[in-house]
């Protein structure tokens, strides 16, 4: 599987990666918390704005057809992306933040009761956490924690037994943001469904390396931020089936989710509209259809191929470094690797990397308990994308070393 | 010496420096150096918030002159913190309260940090501040 573009040629289409910090070229490998955009989208939204802005779906007028017709097709091409049946299982929401709190919100108020149970695992970010506690803290229901082994794989035995006649849904994630294991989601959710449980799955950390396919994962719900998928930040998907989607209430009121409005009784929309309440970030949304595009024409697989391979090039390198301890070691996961270098704090190994001009993440990444199973403060998170180089990974791992002298 | 005494010869100090690399040693060296911290103290009272490492921060107060210890998860913050202490340790609360705090940015290092990390070393500034009124205004009151 080769790129359709060399590597030189995907670089020059991302002008911040020429970027200094402190004078020495960036090496930019915080992708898991954002990544950066292409020339194809920055262009476009530039364009948008220039030539194609009007409110959708609320005018009669030339401008606001282009603008609905183009967000329409965004949505077409989100569909076509993850492999979704329906143009309208594909609801835009700001990010994937904002899309578990509309499930959590509109499936808790259908079918969440008192006494009932949802499951999630111990190595979620706390946006799939959180609006699940304050969930169950509404309903009083219980929430249940799938465990996870050292290497962090999902204890699927586990998980079977935590099912039982009041599980009402489970929340997973994809691919853990700080691990990088891309969890079995196609058998949690085959084991749900088995006992007539829906599941949602956190797609946060997974659309950005290529292999989403929801109908093949079967899941009932697949969210994501447009942000880490090279796309414009304050977009994000949330893609349910239509038959759930339909029997859910709206999470929120306003323009555009309504069919008829009197002061006595309102109707709703259909789906997707009953969702988008208010103006939404259409520019936003044809933004990340940019994206989408941009990946599928590089090549979705042969993205997923070459960081890989820059997967195991840092992972051989860190790995040599004398006493250093990697988080997440299944060989089945994507270009996300976290690690301690020894006894040193990762606040003080970031801050060095960071003078040295490479941007890694460091502490908790938003997943306190998967911390405390560790029984560690954080890590140090490097996390690659397609555009990074063989000469960038070498650059952390000889900055890693580098540390581990410093502070020997 | 005075607390800007104190503050110029740190920035002294930090002059000699040639590039980065050779502040952040001194820097660790300096939290290598720094003094005990009686570990009864380490308890949420005297944590710092906002910081991304931990730094706890226990003041002591005796004839008039403040004493602070501290002590932090991270090497780096430690050296930061034994600036910090080197600097307002010592010093009758009104010395405190009224110091312009200079040498920071003078030896690079609020540049340096982050806005979130350099939240942290400003939370330690603002928590010997706070301390230093507290300490005032109850000896103005006794
Ligand atoms: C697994 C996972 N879920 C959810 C989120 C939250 O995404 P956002 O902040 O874009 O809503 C993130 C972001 O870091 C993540 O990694």
């Amino acid at each position: 599987m080769r790129l359709t573009k060399s590597i030189e040629e995907i670089r020059a289409d991302f002008p911040i990666l020429s970027t200094k910090a402190h004078g020495k070229p960036l090496i930019y490998l915080d992708n898991g918390a954002t990544t950066q955009k292409p020339l194809q989208v920055i262009n476009l939204m530039d364009e948008l704005y220039r030539t194609t802005n009007a409110n959708v779906h609320r005018g009669v007028h030339y401008l606001s057809d282009r603008v609905s017709e183009r967000y329409e097709a965004a949505r077409e091409t989100v569909r076509a992306y993850i492999n979704a049946g329906a143009t309208e299982e594909i609801i835009f929401t700001s990010g994937t933040t904002a899309s578990i709190n509309t499930v959590a919100f509109s499936f808790g108020e259908r079918y969440i009761h008192e006494g009932d149970e949802i499951i999630i695992s111990g190595m979620e970010h706390h946006a799939n956490i959180v609006p699940w506690q304050m969930l169950c803290e509404r309903k009083r229901a219980k929430l249940k924690v799938i465990p996870f082994s050292d290497e962090g794989v999902l204890d699927l035995e586990a998980y079977r037994s935590l099912l039982t006649e009041r599980t009402r849904i489970v929340a997973v994630t994809h691919v853990s943001n700080v691990l990088g294991t891309i969890n079995p989601v196609k058998e949690i959710v085959a084991e749900a469904h088995r006992h007539g449980i829906p599941v949602l799955v956190d797609g946060a950390q997974s659309i950005q390396h290529g292999f989403v396919d929801v109908r093949d994962i079967d899941c009932d719900f697949y969210v994501f931020s447009g942000h880490k998928v090279y796309g414009p930040n304050g977009i994000g998907v949330l893609y349910g089936k239509a038959d759930m989607l339909n029997e859910l209430p709206p999470c929120q009121g306003g323009g555009d989710m309504v069919a008829n409005v009197t002061f006595e009784k309102t109707t709703y929309n259909v789906i997707p509209f009953k969702f988008e309440a208010g103006t939404t970030n259409f520019t936003g949304a044809i933004g990340l259809a940019a994206a989408l595009d941009y990946l599928s024409a590089l090549g979705r697989e042969a993205v997923a191929c070459r960081e890989q391979s820059l997967l195991a090039r840092a992972t051989a390198g860190l790995s040599a470094i004398e006493g250093i301890r990697i988080y997440g070691t299944t060989p089945h996961k994507v270009s996300v690797i976290s690690f301690l270098p020894g006894t040193i704090h990762q606040y003080d190994t970031g801050m060095i990397l960071d003078k040295m001009g490479i941007a890694v993440r460091t502490g908790t990444h938003c997943a306190q308990p998967l911390m405390e199973r560790y029984g560690i403060s954080g890590t140090v998170r490097a996390s690659i994308a397609f555009y990074n180089t063989e000469e960038e990974i070498e650059a952390l791992v000889k900055g890693v070393r580098k540390v581990t002298e410093m502070f020997a | 010496m005075n607390i800007n005494e104190i503050q110029d010869q740190i920035i002294d100090e930090f002059g000699q420096f040639g590039d980065w690399m050779e502040r952040y040693e001194y820097l660790i060296d300096l939290g290598r150096s720094l003094g005990p911290f009686d570990e009864r103290h380490k308890t949420p009272e005297y944590l710092i918030e906002g910081c991304q490492s931990k730094v706890w921060l226990y003041p002591s107060f005796e004839n008039g002159i403040i004493t602070f210890s501290a002590e932090s998860d991270a090497l780096i913050t430690r050296g930061i913190v034994a600036l910090l202490i080197r600097v307002f340790s010592g010093h009758t609360p009104a010395e405190i309260v009224d110091a312009n705090i200079y040498f920071i940015e003078k030896i690079g290092l609020r540049e340096n940090l982050s806005p979130t990390r350099s939240n942290g070393l400003l939370a330690m500034v603002k928590q010997m501040r706070l301390y230093a009124l507290a300490y005032k205004a109850k000896q103005e009151h006794s």
